[in-house]
């Protein structure tokens, strides 16, 4: 079986597994992180979000041998400071923006990503960014104020 | 009850990962400056329904080393926040800081049997319980320390996990107060409660602690959960509900797919398991191109759904009759119309996800089902197995809103666990088996005629609905659990016939002085069981839609219409918020506002939901601009709790009336993943505001499926204030608005 070399949240780890296995399977059973979840598997969600090269993007049906040594991050990468939340993991705290939070993963990837390139999103960006991320509870009115929070004290 | 030691459970929490986070977030509450004790005031009325089964304080509490506590409650958490319900309430009656309250949710042999977390019957029942349960032990606690120093309880202070004495200030922590007993004393009537005057938790809105583990990634799901040497394994699904396993080559599947570990098969049970999760997902795939099945029984054609319905169904049961409806419409013009809705999916953005381990006694399970004692039994019946043997930790999943699949998943992992003892075996479902094998909500037929008297009052009523069962749940009869319909010998679904549930709000709340509802069950082609709400999602659909044509009839505005039927104060003030909460909207051309009202059950909580939307008269397409909405539970527990399942209801009711059904044809369901069912995207939701009438006097009511009914019949009414169109048949679509 081939080793892969990946760069996750700004460690190198080695994985050995088939070409095909998607980098969700990677991130979530060989090295245990529970951040990205399994939604679908069919890249429709949003669930599996991480960030690659610090744009979102799913990895639910992207095989780790296409990764190369792009830089990985996912939710438990975020915060840069021990037992200190990123700007958009403590917006969405504060503002209680979920119910199950199972998209929650999701949500704040793609916030990041967004945040990235646009410091001052208004609310038509914001909902365009997650047009690709699902919620079946109905917290969105509460993630997209989230998010305006976040932009607010980024 | 079975007695496990507090140091031995507390290792099994932490083994889970449930490490909690320590993080104040009430620093203002924290502290008591005066250590005035709060009046009581004694209850007198009905103790909740769950005390029943579980009498004693212990079973509700206890009282941990550190003078903490720990709370017993027979309830799951789905993401509505009822442990943060239960830790306020706990808090509130032992006057203690949050942090000092844990939650242990649903264990068997642990916590109370509470049969099911449904039916927005939590709070009512594990929350109220926990209050009394709560409000007793401090009165023991006092009881006993005045015991103990030889004073009255006059004298003493109980506050922050201490009692302390006012003559001299000597105080005693519980745990000294208890010298290793937990407090075994009966619940019993009157119980001298916190007077809700002087409550500084309950009625706020306290934030949820474990949204801080959601946006950083500890264990919380249990999708996360991992332990040494733990397996992975899918099961092979039927291609269709009646299909049979005739051939199985699984030869080639160990030279397909590495780490395949063992294949059981068990008549048409199909299931494998792997030491890796994406070789079973592979191995699974396999396996279903190397199967041969019988020819699943076709379904109707979804064109005659309707129509095949109602050619199924049983002669009409009349569950409620006043007046005489027969003599009224006599001569008369009545308003008629038939309203329909159908099978939805709970749609779970989790799929099903369930572990077992069978230690060669005892069988451990992990599940997010909604009741993991009712489980045990389906499980014990299928296995044969004694129901001590069973142990189930109920450990929370993707909010399911109803009964799903989470008792299916547990069942797969136990019997695979079975077949491949001393390690924990971890099924995943996968998103088409979610979408498909889904016991969906059941389509709904409603028909209703109307006569209005000289007054332009409404004189008679009839309801008529078709509903299959809406609680297929699991209990002793293993074929509540779907892979025990598929073993050598098959435990096959009897069908309930049970109504309750279908026609529930199918009879108005209003003044009305002649009124028949009558309900005819049907056994339909799906898989069906519980969706939040039931039939009164289609039931107040109809209901609301129905009122606004009425009031159409009569000339009179729709709100002015309904508070002429009313004579509850509390309904009328729902509905009179939501007039002022829209009053200042204006609307143009192309746009409306609908309202629509309901009694929850008629008989707990109140709603009025207002919509505006935009229709295009050209193509059809609905906006869905903002939905208000007005709600009064009786005594609020947490404030921010209720608006946050209100908001969260109003926008999944819009995606249930605007967009989902299951689609099928004769030989398969189709809808089998999230562009097939499509539900709200991001660009489609409407702004949403929730106001709360809090009554702390009155009894508090649950709160998580009372936004879905009236918010159908909301966005319909505004379509028509919008364009003149109305739409009887869910999901109100372009093309439905286009031909009508």
């Amino acid at each position: 079986m081939p080793t892969y070399q990946l760069n996750i949240n700004g460690s190198l780890k080695k994985v050995e597994t088939k070409a095909d296995t998607p980098l969700l399977y990677v991130l979530r059973d060989y090295l245990e992180l529970n951040g990205p979840k399994f939604g679908c598997g069919l890249a429709q969600c949003g669930a599996c979000n991480i960030l690659i090269n610090g744009s979102a993007s799913t990895s639910c049906m992207l095989p780790v041998s296409s990764v190369g040594d792009a830089e990985i991050t996912t939710l438990e990468g975020l915060a840069t400071e021990k037992n200190k939340l990123h700007t958009v993991q403590q917006a969405f705290v504060n503002e209680q923006a979920a119910q199950c939070g199972y998209c929650l993963n999701g949500m704040v990837m793609v916030a990041v990503s967004l945040l990235n390139t646009n410091a001052n999103p208004d609310e038509a960006e914001i909902r365009n960014a997650l047009q690709g991320n699902l919620c079946r509870c109905g917290s969105h009115s509460r993630i997209i104020r989230a998010i305006k929070t976040a932009a607010k004290n980024l | 009850m079975t007695a496990i030691p507090l140091q031995s459970r507390r290792k099994f929490i932490k083994n889970l990962g449930y490490i909690s986070v320590g993080f104040t977030l009430l620093g203002s509450c924290s502290g008591t400056e005066d250590p005035i004790m709060a009046a009581r005031v004694n209850y007198n009325r009905k103790l909740p329904g769950s005390i029943g089964r579980a009498k004693t304080v212990n079973a509700w509490l206890k009282i941990l080393e550190d003078g903490s506590i720990m709370i017993l409650s027979g309830k799951v958490e789905l993401g509505q926040g009822i442990r943060t319900a239960i830790q306020q309430v706990a808090a509130e009656e032992l006057d203690m800081e949050l942090d000092k309250v844990q939650v242990h949710l649903a264990e068997t042999g642990i916590t109370p049997n509470e049969g099911y977390t449904g039916a927005s019957a939590s709070i009512q029942n594990s929350a109220m319980s926990v209050r009394f349960a709560a409000a007793t032990a401090r009165q023991e606690l006092l009881a006993l320390t005045g015991k103990k120093l030889n004073t009255s309880v006059d004298n003493l202070m109980l506050y922050n996990g201490i009692v302390k004495s006012k003559l001299d200030d000597k105080s005693y922590t519980f745990a000294e107060i208890l010298e290793g007993e937990q407090i075994d004393r009966e619940i019993s009537l009157p119980v001298p409660i916190k007077d809700y005057r002087e409550h500084r938790y309950v009625g706020k809105a306290v934030p949820r602690t474990d949204i801080l583990n959601m946006v950083q990634g500890p264990a919380v799901y249990i999708q996360d959960l991992r332990f040494p040497g733990m397996v992975h394994a899918r099961v092979v699904r039927p291609p269709g509900y009646t299909s049979q396993l005739t051939a199985i080559d699984g030869n080639g599947l160990k030279a397909e797919v590495a780490g395949v570990i063992k294949t059981v098969i068990k008549g048409s049970f199909v299931g494998v398991i792997t030491e890796r999760e994406y070789q079973a997902v592979k191995a699974e795939q396999y396996l279903r191109n190397h199967s041969k099945w019988t020819t699943s029984t076709p379904f109707p054609k979804p064109e005659n759904l309707f129509t095949h319905i109602k050619e199924i169904a049983d002669n009409p049961e009349t569950i409620r009759k006043e007046g005489n409806v027969e003599a009224a419409f006599k001569g008369v013009e009545t308003v008629k119309a038939r309203y329909t809705k159908p099978y939805l999916k709970h749609a779970s953005l989790g799929p099903a996800c369930g572990l077992a381990m069978f230690d060669g006694e005892v069988l451990h399970l992990w599940s997010h089902s909604q009741g993991i004692y009712p489980l045990r039994e389906a499980l014990a019946t299928m296995l044969s197995m004694e129901t001590d043997k069973i142990h189930i930790k109920a450990v929370p999943g993707a909010g399911c809103f109803g009964h799903s699949t989470a008792d299916d998943a547990a069942t797969d992992a136990a019997i695979l666990a079975l077949e491949y003892p001393n390690a924990h075996v971890r099924v995943q479902w996968s998103r088409h088996d979610e979408h498909s094998w889904d016991p969906y909500g059941p389509a709904l037929i409603t028909e209703l005629e109307a006569s209005l008297d000289e007054n332009q009052r409404i004189n008679s009523w009839k309801s008529e609905v078709w509903s299959d069962s809406h609680s297929m749940r699991p209990n002793k009869d293993a074929g509540t659990v779907l892979a025990a319909r598929y073993l050598e010998v098959p435990f096959t679904m009897k069908s309930r016939g049970y109504l309750g549930g279908g026609h529930r709000n199918a009879d108005p709340y209003y003044t009305i002085p002649n009124i028949k509802l009558n309900a005819h069950y049907y056994d339909g082609p799906f898989r069906v069981s519980s969706l939040r709400s039931l039939g009164s999602f289609t039931n107040i659909f109809a209901v609301e839609s129905f009122m606004d044509a009425l009031a159409e009839k009569a000339g009179q505005d729709p709100l002015h219409f309904r508070l002429n039927h009313l004579e509850d104060e509390r309904a009328i003030a729902v509905i009179q918020k939501v007039k002022a909460l829209t009053n200042s909207q204006n609307t143009l051309d192309g746009e409306g506002i609908g309202y629509a009202f309901m009694r929850y059950k008629n008989s707990d909580a109140y709603i009025a939901v207002s919509a505006k939307v935009a229709v295009n008269k050209v193509n059809g397409h609905i906006e869905l601009i903002k939905m208000w909405a007005v709600v009064d539970v009786g005594e609020v527990i947490n404030m921010d709790g209720i608006t946050n399942q209100v908001e969260g209801g109003m926008i999944q009711a819009a995606s249930w009336t605007l967009k989902e059904q299951v689609t099928f044809n004769t030989k398969e369901i189709t809808s089998t993943d999230w562009i097939k069912y499509p539900i709200l995207r991001f660009s489609e939701i409407p702004e949403v505001e929730v106001a709360i009438i809090n009554r702390p006097k009155e009894t508090a009511y649950g709160v998580g499926e009372v936004a879905m009914p009236p918010s159908a019949a909301a966005i319909a009414n505004a379509i028509y204030k919008a364009c003149g169109k109305r739409v009887y048949d869910l999901p109100i679509t372009p093309d439905k608005i286009l031909n009508t």
